[in-house]
């Protein structure tokens, strides 16, 4: 192997492991800004009633996210629904 | 282009277990992981598994493309009107107007490990169900769509 190769090899190491070196220092379970989860976890069953706070989340707390969840499925099927429609007799197929 | 006899039986036996099982996790998703998106694409599987086993032409007396237009339109129209009575009874876009509210879906839950009540969470069981019944749609449309392509499809 020619000694170009060993050192390109050597730089991505290098590169991938520093990437990852902030996500091995960080604990598990205690992140360092808990203020918006340990509101979810705390308060989540008395203000939802809901057991599954990711339920709670996603369809309490994050509404207008689901909703735009949903608009995209809507919307993906509306793609679908174009490009899989029947052509009109006289229609030709145009490429741009 | 129907496939083999043990594909169709075992489509017919395996398509009201896939259904129920798909609905269970929906109306459960307040108390057990999944919800509507998991539960709807669970039931809709069982009607790919139909249409991927069966001629199309047998499928289309069963169900037609406008049906399913219709049910995905319905699902979401359901979750967005949800989400607007919550702005006619005076309080913000998505609020929760029947949690610990005593009538449907109301009953409180106390903090901690509990069992799980069903009758509880006020309106996310309803957007819930809304979205189930929106994904079905969507993916059996989608699904349609592809397949009637192929040759002795299902045009519309």
């Amino acid at each position: 192997m020619k000694s170009k190769e060993i050192l390109t090899a050597i730089i991505i190491a290098v590169l991938a492991a520093s990437l990852l070196l902030p996500s091995a220092l960080m604990v598990f379970g205690s992140p360092q800004n808990d203020g918006m989860d340990s509101y979810m976890i705390d308060n989540g069953q008395d203000i939802a009633a809901v057991n599954n706070i990711v339920t709670g989340v996603v369809f309490d707390f994050r509404g207008f996210d689901t909703l735009g969840e949903a608009l995209v499925l809507f919307t993906a099927v509306l793609g679908v629904t174009l490009m899989f429609r029947r052509m009109k007799e006289d229609e030709e197929y145009e490429y741009e | 282009m129907n496939m083999s006899r043990i594909v169709r039986s075992t489509a017919n036996i395996l398509f009201p277990f896939i259904l129920v099982f798909g609905f269970y996790i929906i109306v459960h998703g307040h108390l057990t992981p999944g919800g509507g998106f998991q539960g709807g694409a669970v039931a809709a599987t069982g009607f790919v598994l139909l249409l991927v086993a069966f001629s199309p032409d047998i499928i289309r007396d069963k169900f037609s493309f406008n049906s399913m237009k219709y049910t995905e339109a319905l699902g979401l129209l359901l979750f967005i009107i949800t989400a607007f009575v919550a702005i006619a009874l005076g309080t913000t876009f998505f609020f929760n107007w029947l949690a610990n509210g005593g009538i449907i879906f109301g009953e409180s839950v106390a903090f901690g490990a509990n069992p799980g009540i069903l009758n509880s969470a006020g309106t996310i069981p309803l957007m819930n169900v809304a979205v189930g019944i929106e994904v079905i749609g969507a993916m059996g449309l989608i699904i349609m769509y592809m397949l009637s392509g192929i040759e002795g499809g299902n045009k519309e």
